[in-house]
């Protein structure tokens, strides 16, 4: 059986689209047959971090109104196998995006795929409580920082009352906690969030911790996910945090400051 | 950090107060979230019709509470009906 899984945060650039793509990507890099869909509908994106954008041909939208079946939908990631991309519509508006439509569209998904992972909008709208409510596990991505925590915090109630699972009475849906844009020399000086005290206000469990990086910028630059830049440290996290989703226990890295040498220590810089 | 930063003001530990803030807000929206489901104002307007149609009250005099002890969640309401020459002066 397909499992659904919704990357939101309720804040918007805090990371979603970037986390989907990797983790998408991840995920068939290990043999998983995926499919990514990206519900923000009017503002699609994910198609460009992926670096797909010009073989966009049907969307999401045209799948659920019967004008196109999900296999002319359906792009195929040109690097990694098994790995397929869902594209929101640009044009349509967000009300398209009908309950029915969109359980059509997961259960027919579910028959030929083993993750579904949906990219959520930011905000608490219809797109993004639509990405939500079929889920059955959660990738809560917060940053450390105030209005991040809190709308994941608020994104948190609403797994827990308006998905499917919570309405049907079900096993709660399953809620993992990404720290992105963690800089750990800035939390060491006490000038941001550490990883604790986001784990202690919000109270789950942290599937993995993703350093600020600028091979994020770049690799969004090339369309490329950055798990595909294995040397990155960025790359690196979220490679183990694909095989700590699938069952490894690996240790978090990337929580305590680079040693620096004597040189950059008297002189500053990074 | 250089040489040079040894030379500015202490740091300010911001990351502390932020988590003070986000304890308290995040408690409060939680209690808030816990102790007034969405359906409570749609259940008070919909008790207050049916009373209406035999007793003359208005909003004031409806109080619906959901309370919680331990696994068991109690609902609360009260009315208040109107004294009887109130009524009477109301016909």
């Amino acid at each position: 059986m397909a499992t659904v899984i919704v990357v939101t945060s309720g804040k918007g650039g805090v990371g979603k689209t970037t986390t989907s793509a990797s983790f998408a990507t991840g995920l068939a890099q290990r043999g998983y047959r995926t499919a990514v869909i990206d519900f923000d509908v009017g503002l699609r994106n994910l198609d460009l971090i992926m670096g797909c954008e010009r073989r966009v041909v049907y969307d999401f939208i045209n799948v659920i109104n019967n004008e196109a079946n999900l296999n002319q939908a359906l792009i195929r990631d040109k690097r990694v196998e098994n790995l397929y991309i869902l594209p929101a519509s640009q044009t349509r508006d967000k009300e398209a995006l009908t309950k029915e439509g969109v359980e059509k569209i997961l259960n027919e998904l579910k028959q030929s795929f083993d993750y579904i992972v949906c990219d959520s909008p930011a905000g608490i709208e219809r797109g993004a409580l639509m990405s939500l409510y079929f889920a059955d596990e959660a990738l809560v991505v917060t940053n450390p920082e105030v209005s991040s925590v809190r709308d994941s915090d608020r994104i948190l109630g609403i797994l827990a009352s308006r998905s499917r699972r919570a309405e049907q009475g079900d096993e709660p849906v399953k809620e993992h906690l990404v720290l992105a844009r963690y800089a750990p020399e800035r939390a060491d000086r006490g000038d941001m969030l550490g990883v604790d005290d986001v784990l202690e206000i919000l109270g789950i469990s942290l599937l993995g911790v993703i350093p600020e990086s600028p091979t994020v910028l770049q690799s969004s630059n090339a369309g490329v996910p950055v798990i595909l830049e294995e040397g990155s440290d960025a790359g690196a996290a979220y490679s183990d945090l694909v095989d700590r989703f699938l069952g490894k226990n690996l240790p978090h890295r990337f929580l305590v400051t680079q040693k620096k040498g004597f040189l950059k220590r008297l002189f500053g810089g990074n | 950090m250089g040489i040079f930063d040894y030379f500015r003001s202490p740091p300010s530990k911001s990351a502390a107060l932020a988590k003070e803030r986000l304890q308290i807000i995040v408690a409060h929206e939680r209690g808030n979230r816990r102790s007034s489901p969405d359906y409570l104002p749609v259940l008070k307007k919909e008790l207050l019709e049916v009373v209406r149609k035999y007793v003359p009250i208005d909003q004031s005099q409806i109080k619906v509470h959901l309370d919680r002890e331990g696994d068991c969640e109690v609902l609360e309401l009260n009315i208040t009906l109107p004294d009887e020459e109130q009524r009477l002066s109301q016909r």
